[in-house]
């Protein structure tokens, strides 16, 4: 028989249960599960089989249902991981192991890691390390670092205890059971099957002009095309940008495009039409244009601009200056130079960008994945020129972000295909798509000198870096401005400094990426560092001691802390692990020949909020009638933990467990700005506002019942209990008249860091708090291949506090994960990289184990005194890296990624020498 | 557009006299090089054709049905001969890569860097093509995959079987990867070996291919041929051995870079085969 299946029904067994379906030829089964079955669970993040989020079992064996054609499910049992989760004891409690040990943190690879992992468990519940590698090791995780996921398979004694939740409380999770069992919804999860859909039209050059044939004639031709959207459609301005100086990216490129991937149009229609559409019978005719895509022609004469009035293809620049760096360095005892260059870097977190947007009478809703809802509320003000009472931005959950979410992508497209058609609508971004055409970590070309007295003290210091800066500004005036900034480390220099410049290409703009430049500088700086200790004939670690920044010493900006500078506590905390493992490396060494270890150290700081900007965040709550406490908790988590944290840190204020808390999440109509979540600000500033809250809703209760300070309260089935020395008292909260929200008590507050502008020189306040950190690494060099494997990381963190230390060594494990990634093996290359195989971000068998020491030198303007974190953590992971493949093979790599080419060039270079 | 699933070979060897279809199996390279849009006149799934998966020992040697998954491939027991098959059945991207993935698939897709063709090469083996019009045919490997993406399958042909002869009995073997992380990699190279010694520790017969390094994996006749007598302490690679192999500059490394790992990369394939 050979009888098409084309109209026949699918007929299999869906997570137990009988299901039939009547997929279109060569369908993928993740797409028949998601759109027909309502299978959400099932995550879609390459659709290639580079990252196994939507990986499924077929009669039992895990497979990526991105990668099988729905008709081959046909007589075979299909278990989905919310199936899994709900059906099988296995998967049950795997999900309680990955809430014990953080091992979920954005959660869009946890479907796909527990789907995997339970395949592994019910063939072998006890597995070693490796076998949990080879097993998971097709899954890719862009948040964790995979620690902990390895941890929660192997069943290894829970990190997490039952505790009040307040601040220095290791508690699960607030929003983790969702995430283990499939239900947490993302960006592509909202919409309704069979809503129509909206498909980009890109520039496939670097720099193009173009032009359109008869749009009229296409839609009212093409069956199924709903509407096509231009610049033309724009009804307010065609332009948006971060930072409002610098805005100058158009929605829709008009006349010429600036880089490979820039939108000109989008066609909207019904998903079948969609699936069926090639975009190159869209009508568009196409001018390939000389590019420049490189930042030394980009500066040239002949290279073209690419925005009036910034000259030379100079955006902008930073600087800043104290002493006579010049002087000093010429009068140095020792010095050194150096010449540092990194590539792009993608963010590559696995849900790719994805929304749904929908009228409500003349408003239009947009639901988007995002790290800064109300920024993207700001932007679709003035693309649509609408009020922004007529919009409401809903934030979806967030599948990763690390800087890139914090721009605008799908939103401007999905509210404008909203009002054109008046219908519900979605988008989501190919993978090619996101990554040609949203924001990368800026290249980087760094030259840098520094000179010591022969005692090691530093003397002088001289930097200067380019960065690309790409097409359009997006988050690159704030690179230029903090690095110079940063460009010292957490040292004290007396003669110092350092400029900056954004250039712009034809490149994909550059934006924010976990660092914002400071990654790339610290490259520079830590790695010459080890070149001039060396030359000092100090000892590395030493050295960085002897010259640490300290309590009352002024910084590079002139900036003095009188508490809370804690490098010098990270560095000396290594001092056990850098003694021990060099012992060991060098035992090592003696027994083989092609095979060298070594072991490097770096440190990093990190300002935590806006630089010498206004940064406030605004907390809410509200106790109803009932005794709910409501937390509106805008902060929006994208993993970090700012759920589980903020929550924390408003109950720790108010004085009632975390668990009596009931959150309600970023939404621009009810919960009021907490801040976009970037700069490592959120549990500083939107901590500190969630402590204001809570302790202003504590103060009313206390006031009103007349009660100690230190009462205790219980809230409850409408009444306040405080128990004080006096006694227990009693509070019936329906005495009160309840608002328009229901809330018969309310508070809310905001928290606006202290800082002072920064004049010419980069002199003043750019920060009121600044984090630090130091890793040590231990690395493996295959001379003969130049591979290089990391063995293991000793991390010291000065968190100020520990809010919850399970999320911070989540942040510390996933911050490492991405700084190795950027040492070893991440360079984007636009039209080269622009899938999951050929640009390569690490799996779960390249990362070893990271061992966390979390230091709380307390922060005087923290909340319990806590700092930022999520940024300070790769700064370091990089230089330490390099630094350690010196110490095994003797030789300096000054361009990352340190690929296996790389690193045995050098080697061939240096035996030659 | 339709889909076919027949479980029967005549029935898939008439759909494939229609044009501009696709053969789908595991759909591992199918589906990641689909076009926005670009869809075939058909799909024809091999998976359930009757005969077309499983290993069988023949007479003849050993027979892979073309899907075959690489799962299967590493559960059943085989000689030591093809645990380098084995080794690079374990390399290929994932598990649910090698779950679904088909050894037919592997070849008929032509990557210069197909895991499975270096380790297959040293096993001699050969292709069974089939067609509705002239039957079966039976090529070696090294004639069937021509180029980059391109095989001698005909349009209206299925690669049924995939056909090694027995090895020697005391064959060991190897696969060496070299890439730029540990899982889901595609390799800058890689080096397959399969290896006979005599009681003296003498190599009697040594057969290596080499991955990623040129258009097809190649077989290194001159170093085979060198290699024959010598220990395992006297195996070394010259320049000339590797004139085969024409590597190129990729994302992945540069030409300079495959050339001057290989070598290390075959001694390592060689020791470890013998191990």
């Amino acid at each position: 028989m050979n009888k098409p299946t084309d109209l026949s029904a699918t007929t299999f067994t869906l997570n137990g249960q009988p299901a039939q379906c009547h997929p279109a030829p060569g369908q993928r089964l993740s797409e028949m599960l998601r759109e027909q079955l309502d299978a959400r669970d099932v995550k879609i993040g390459c659709n290639a089989g580079d990252c196994g989020a939507c990986t499924v079992l077929v009669d039992g064996a895990p497979v990526c249902a991105c990668l099988m054609p729905a008709q081959q499910a046909a007589g075979r049992a299909v278990e989905t991981p919310a199936g899994l989760h709900a059906n099988d004891p296995v998967a049950h409690a795997l999900g309680e192991s990955f809430q014990n040990h953080g091992a979920a943190q954005c959660g869009i690879c946890t479907p796909g890691m527990m789907a995997s992992a339970v395949a592994l468990l019910r063939a072998n519940p006890q597995p070693t390390e490796t076998q949990v590698q080879d097993a998971l090791g097709g899954v890719l995780c862009r948040c964790t670092g995979y620690r902990k996921i390895i941890d929660a398979v192997m069943g290894a004694p829970a990190i997490t205890r039952a505790a009040q939740g307040h601040a220095g409380d290791a508690i699960r999770r607030l929003d983790g059971a969702d995430k283990v069992a499939g239900r947490e919804a993302f960006g592509d999860d909202i919409a309704p099957p069979g809503t129509l859909e909206v498909l980009v039209i890109r520039s496939p050059f670097p720099r193009a002009g173009f032009t359109f044939g008869d749009l009229d004639g296409f839609v009212a031709n093409t069956t199924g095309v709903e509407a096509v959207l231009t610049a033309a459609d724009i009804t307010g301005r065609n332009v948006f940008g971060v930072i409002p100086q610098f805005m100058d990216q158009p929605v829709f490129a008009e006349g010429e495009t600036r880089f490979r991937g820039e939108a000109v149009a989008a066609v909207i229609a019904a998903p079948e039409v969609i699936r069926t559409f090639d975009p190159a019978s869209f009508p568009v005719t196409w001018q390939e244009r000389p590019a420049s895509t490189d930042i030394h022609n980009a500066q040239t004469d002949r290279a073209a601009q690419l925005h009036e009035g910034r000259d030379n293809n100079v955006m902008c620049g930073g600087f800043v200056a104290c002493g006579d760096a010049k002087a000093a360095l010429a009068s140095a005892d020792v010095s050194v130079t150096g010449h540092y260059q990194s590539g792009f870097v993608e963010h590559a977190y696995i849900e790719p960008e994805a929304g749904f947007a929908r009228m409500d009478g003349d408003r239009v809703e947009v639901y988007a994945c995002t790290q800064a809802p109300v920024m993207d509320l700001e932007a679709l003000e003035i693309i649509l020129g609408w009020d922004r009472s007529r919009i409401r931005v809903v934030p979806t959950g967030v599948g990763g972000g690390f800087g890139s979410k914090l721009d605008i992508s799908v939103q401007p497209y999905l509210a404008m295909a909203a009002i054109k058609t008046g219908k519900p609508v979605r988008l989501t971004y190919s993978r090619s798509e996101s990554m040609q055409s949203t924001t990368k970590r800026h290249p980087s070309d760094i030259r840098l000198s520094i000179g010591a007295d022969r005692s090691g003290k530093i003397t002088g210091y001289d930097f200067y870096g380019e960065f690309d800066t790409g097409a359009y500004a997006s988050w690159g005036p704030t690179v230029a401005n903090r690095v110079p900034v940063h460009a010292s480390g957490p040292y004290s220099i007396p003669n110092f400094c350092a400029e900056s410049k954004g250039i712009h290409t034809n490149n994909p703009p550059s934006g924010a990426f976990r660092g914002f430049g400071v990654p790339q500088a610290a490259i520079a700086q830590e790695s010459l560092f080890d070149v001039l200790a060396d030359k000092l004939g100090l000892d590395p670690l030493e050295f960085r001691i002897l010259n640490a920044l300290e309590n009352n010493a002024p910084t590079v900006c002139g900036q003095v802390f009188s508490q809370g500078v804690g490098i010098r506590a990270c560095l000396e905390a290594l001092r056990p692990a850098w003694a021990k493992e060099r012992g060991a490396a060098a035992a090592f060494n003696a027994g083989n020949t092609t095979l060298k270890r070594g072991v490097g150290i770096a440190a990093g700081w990190y300002g935590c909020g806006n630089t010498s900007l206004p940064n406030p965040s605004t907390i809410k709550a509200g106790i109803r009638a009932d005794g709910t406490i409501v937390l509106h908790q805008g902060a929006m988590d994208i993993g970090q933990g700012a759920n589980t944290v903020i929550s924390q840190l408003f109950a720790t204020a108010l004085g009632v467990p975390v668990h009596a808390l009931t959150l309600i999440g970023a939404d621009t109509d009810v919960t009021p700005d907490a801040g976009k979540t970037s700069a490592s600000r959120q549990t500083y500033v939107s901590g500190n506002a969630a402590r204001l809250s809570g302790a202003a809703m504590r103060a009313q209760i206390l006031e009103r019942m007349n009660v100690a300070e230190d009462a205790q309260l219980e809230i409850a089935d409408g009444i306040i209990h405080a128990t004080d020395n006096a006694g227990r008292h009693s509070f019936a909260l329906s005495s009160l008249s309840a608002d328009g929200e229901g809330y018969v008590l309310r508070s809310e507050e905001t928290y606006d860091p202290p800082t002072k502008p920064l004049d010419e020189n980069g002199q003043g306040a750019p920060y009121a708090q600044f984090g630090y950190a130091a890793h040590l690494v231990v690395v493996e060099v295959d001379t003969a291949f130049g591979t290089v494997k990391p063995l293991h990381f000793v991390a010291a963190h000065d968190v100020g506090k520990a809010i919850n230390p399970m999320l911070v060594e989540g942040q510390v494990q996933g911050g490492i994960a991405q700084g190795l990634g950027m040492a070893l093996m991440e360079e984007y290359l636009p039209g080269r990289t622009e899938n999951l195989h050929d640009y390569l971000i690490p799996t779960i068998g390249d990362m070893p184990p990271v061992e966390t020491l979390i230091i709380e030198e307390p922060d005087a303007h923290g909340p319990y005194g806590a700092k930022g974190l999520g940024e300070h953590v790769l700064i370091p992971t990089a230089p330490a890296i390099l630094n350690a493949i010196h110490n095994a093979a003797g030789v300096r790599i000054t361009q990352v990624p340190a690929t296996p080419a790389r690193v045995r060039a050098a080697l061939k270079a240096n035996s030659h020498d | 557009m339709s889909y076919h699933n027949p479980t029967d070979l005549a029935s898939a060897l008439e759909t494939l006299t229609l044009q501009g279809g696709k053969i789908v199996a595991g759909g591992t390279d199918v589906y990641p090089s689909a076009k926005q849009g670009q869809q075939p006149a058909f799909f024809l799934d091999v998976t359930r054709i009757a005969g077309l998966s499983g290993i069988t020992l023949t007479k003849a040697g050993y027979r892979f049905g073309a899907a075959t998954t690489w799962t299967e491939i590493l559960n059943v027991d085989l000689p030591p001969a093809f645990d380098g098959l084995k080794s690079a059945a374990a390399e290929v991207g994932s598990i649910q890569i090698q779950n679904a993935g088909t050894i037919a698939g592997n070849l008929c897709n032509a990557s210069p860097a197909a895991d499975g063709v270096p380790p297959l090469l040293t096993l001699d083996a050969e292709v069974e093509l089939t067609s509705a019009a002239n039957g079966t045919r039976v090529l070696p490997l090294a004639q069937f995959i021509t180029g980059v993406r391109q095989t001698a399958l005909a349009p209206e042909e299925l690669l049924t079987a995939v056909l090694v002869p027995e090895p020697p009995q005391n064959a060991t073997s190897a696969f060496e990867k070299l890439g730029s992380r540990r899982y889901l990699v595609i390799s800058i190279t890689m080096t397959a070996c399969l290896i006979c010694l005599d009681t003296n520790n003498r190599i009697t017969e040594v057969r290596i291919a080499v991955g990623a390094c040129s258009p097809v994996a190649r077989r290194l006749p001159a170093l085979e041929q060198a290699l024959i007598g010598k220990t395992l302490q006297e195996v070394a690679v010259e320049a000339d051995h590797l004139a085969p192999l024409t590597p190129i500059d990729d994302v992945r490394g540069s030409a300079d870079y495959r050339l001057d790992v290989v070598a290390e990369q075959i001694c390592r394939a060689i020791q470890k085969a013998a191990a």
